[in-house]
């Protein structure tokens, strides 16, 4: 059985867990210590053979993703950390800064250290104003205690750090979008190449950083590649945040070696909530296609959530039990993507906005008898030929949906959803629903 | 001539009224106001290698001091960036956040993606929308509360969710819901499940999402119920990461019930074959490894 391996989240409960002292005194900043007193190319080296491997979705190995940078040409380089957390089911970078921001704050010295970065910028999202106050109060501390400004802990290394919130933009979370936004324009993905590595922030060599990758990388400072390769499989190394979510008995944050699987997850949360079974789940948030109780025993590691046809993503395990409109979900996430959609690509803004609409209809039981093929016609054209990552994700939810539960598309050209699954009992609470009304997303 | 926005004789001192037809915005701040902004935005811009980065933070100063974004402010964005009206609109209409026209003193927004909406959601944006007899992206009209239907905000292990100017009301119901808005709109304060003591004002937040700290950081708890759920599970079971020291994970490795080291028998390796990779000798595995980081 696979157990629990706490270790961003093993003090989250402690006292004032976000202050610096109480960080100190859990053994904080001692990675950034080794750190200091190694080469800056052994730093990227030990993270390399950590196989550490991007925690924001994509799964790239952090270190190789350290490696592209060319070298050092005497002009600045950049790291820029991706706290813009909002995939739909993911929740684990916000509790993390709000608990514990000094893991993170530690983990943007050492790397900015190991990349030869003397500015480095966190960009969280503008929601979330409190997680803000704490990461401006944490950089604020550690400036005072010597780790941020100029020469860190006298080792003569200088960096400075900018906390930017954001302003509300989904698109935001994709890296090229994320420059562009935080040098001051609209949130629109680049062209790629060349990629930030090369030409990122103000066109200069740029690291962009998923916030849980940045903060396992004390740890990994601490106790070596070797203690990070003990944990997880042999591909997908390591400790990662699982977040469970909805239809559960104790939804929340479970930190455990990469290839733990839903069902020992289930087990220590109780299981579906009482009286209902486990009818579809996310492996790692909306964009990632959907899994069904037949994929309980998949482990959650990258190759292995590929492998049956789905992705690890960000581990945002959503779980829906029995009393779940599919069709529902599928369109309440297609309508998100539509209005998260930058508007940049036309496959995509244009591809998401029909998704929308023949959702909408298959939602109020006035489906036809094309709509399905017509949906996956859609998705044909989104994926693979968005420009960014949005477009392909969008079409997740709706294939994979398809897939393992036609016939409730089926049914959406003759029934509503809210009378095959009336919504009031899959909510946590008794109500009774006003039918009046069709509900819609965001801008509908 | 023109009309300030924000009516200091609003029962909210900070809140929206209705535009009365006809009547123009306000072209530019007072010479005290301007060199205040002036001096903030002189702030913002020194945080950032290159000026223009600084639109983003000024955007939300703008809405600390006008509860939107106004035509004022972007005037004054423009003019201290070096960039033209367009270019500051372009943005400030690209952004959910930045709001067109003047704003409640709170912002109430309901989480209705997917899983909020599915976990009760739905039925805390119906009831919500009726008491307040107002719909999306609409202001009551005292001015109190703009309501809004929102986008996953990273607390889908407390759902269904509502924000208060952007602080987390966490595991609400619709009567939960009903006391927060109908204290906002008494004036009394609120408080949200995980954050700050009591709700700031739109525009007391706005002036934080600038950058400006308002002291209040150490304000809450540093994690709800759910976040702690695997910290407070592992430590009652005993459960915990390897050591960081090696000879204690050999140690453990070679002790009855220890954890095995990464490649031994009972580790994560030896879980039953799933992929190609798993198939594969952990050695060539680790050659592989070797070879893909000499690549980059």
């Amino acid at each position: 059985m696979t157990t629990l391996a706490p270790v961003l989240s093993a003090h989250w409960d402690a006292d004032r867990s976000w202050k610096l002292a109480r960080y100190e005194a859990d053994g904080g900043y001692r990675g950034l210590r080794r750190a200091l007193g190694m080469q800056a190319a052994d730093v990227v080296t030990m993270v390399k053979d950590s196989g550490l491997r991007g925690r924001g979705g994509a799964g790239f190995p952090t270190g190789m993703k350290w490696g592209f940078l060319p070298p050092p040409d005497g002009g600045p380089r950049y790291l820029v950390v991706n706290a813009d957390e909002s995939e739909p089911g993911t929740c684990k970078d916000i509790p993390l800064m709000m608990a514990s921001p000094q893991e993170l704050i530690e983990g943007v010295i050492i790397t900015s250290y190991a990349i030869g970065c003397h500015h480095a910028f966190i960009y969280v999202r503008g929601e979330v104003v409190h997680v803000y106050r704490r990461l401006l109060e944490a950089a604020r501390e550690a400036y005072e205690a010597g780790y941020l400004g100029t020469d860190v802990l006298g080792s003569g290394f200088d960096l400075e750090l900018t906390v930017h919130a954001g302003a509300g933009a989904y698109i935001c979370g994709e890296e090229t979008a994320l420059l562009d936004s935080l040098e001051g324009l609209r949130g629109q993905p680049r062209l790629k190449p060349p990629f930030p590595a090369v030409a990122g922030l103000y066109a200069r060599p740029t690291v962009v950083n998923n916030v849980e990758s940045i903060a396992s990388v004390p740890g990994i400072l601490v106790g070596g590649a070797d203690w990070f390769t003990s944990m997880g499989t042999e591909r997908s190394a390591g400790h990662g945040l699982f977040s469970l979510s909805g239809h559960v008995t104790r939804p929340g944050q479970y930190e455990a070696p990469l290839g733990i699987t839903l069902r020992e997850l289930l087990d220590m949360a109780g299981g579906v909530r009482e009286g209902h079974e486990l009818k579809f789940w996310t492996p790692g948030g909306s964009s990632t296609p959907i899994f069904t109780a037949e994929h309980l025993d998949v482990p959650l590691d990258y190759e292995s959530v590929g492998k049956a046809g789905s992705m690890l993503g960000t581990r945002a395990l959503q779980i829906f039990d029995e009393t779940t409109s599919v069709v529902r979900a599928v369109s309440r996430w297609i309508q998100f993507y539509k209005h998260e959609s930058c508007g940049k690509c036309t496959p995509c803004r244009e591809g998401t906005f029909w998704l929308a609409q023949i959702l909408a209809r298959l939602e109020a039981g006035q489906g036809t008898s094309q709509d399905i093929d017509l949906l996956l016609d859609l998705c044909d054209n989104i994926l693979g030929r968005a420009f960014c990552a949005l477009g392909d994700g969008a079409t997740s939810p709706v294939t994979s949906a398809i897939q393992y539960f036609r016939e409730e598309f089926e049914a959406g050209t003759h029934t509503p959803a809210d009378v095959l699954f009336p919504p009031e009992r899959s909510s946590l609470f008794d109500y009774t629903p006003r039918r009046s009304t069709q509900l819609a997303g965001v801008h509908a | 001539m023109s009309v300030e926005h924000a009516g200091a004789s609003a029962p909210h001192e900070h809140g929206a009224r209705a535009r009365v037809p006809g009547e123009r915005h306000a072209t530019g701040y007072d010479d005290a106001t301007r060199a205040r902004l002036t001096a903030d935005s002189q702030q913002i811009v020194a945080r950032y290698p290159q000026a223009r980065s600084a639109l983003l933070p000024m955007l939300h100063l703008v809405q600390a001091e006008d509860g939107y974004v106004s035509p004022r402010g972007i005037a004054f964005c423009a003019a201290t960036l070096g960039i033209s009206t367009a270019e500051v609109s372009a943005v400030a209409t690209f952004y959910t956040q930045y709001k067109r026209h003047p704003n409640g003193t709170y912002t109430v927004g309901v989480c209705t993606n997917t899983l909020c909406a599915v976990m009760g959601g739905d039925a805390i944006w119906e009831e919500l929308s009726e008491h307040l007899g107002i719909g999306h992206d609409e202001t009551t009209p005292d001015g109190a509360i703009t309501l809004e239907r929102v986008e996953c905000n990273a607390a889908c292990d407390y759902a269904p969710v509502v924000m208060v100017n952007w602080e987390f009301f966490d595991n609400q119901t619709p009567a939960s819901a009903v006391e927060v808005v109908d204290r906002l709109v008494e004036g009394a304060p609120v408080a949200p499940t995980r954050g700050a003591a009591s709700v700031a004002t739109f525009k007391e937040t706005s002036r934080v999402l600038a950058g400006f700290p308002d002291g209040r950081a150490d304000e809450g708890v540093g994690a709800g119920e759910a976040t702690l759920r695997g910290t407070v599970l592992a430590k009652e079971q005993g459960w915990t990461a390897p050591s960081f020291d090696a000879d204690e994970r050999a140690a453990a490795a070679g002790a009855t019930h220890g954890e095995p080291a990464a490649g031994e028998e009972q580790s994560s390796a030896e879980r039953p074959t799933t992929t190609p990779a798993d198939a594969s000798p952990a050695g060539e595995q680790r050659k592989q490894k070797s070879d893909d980081a000499k690549e980059s």
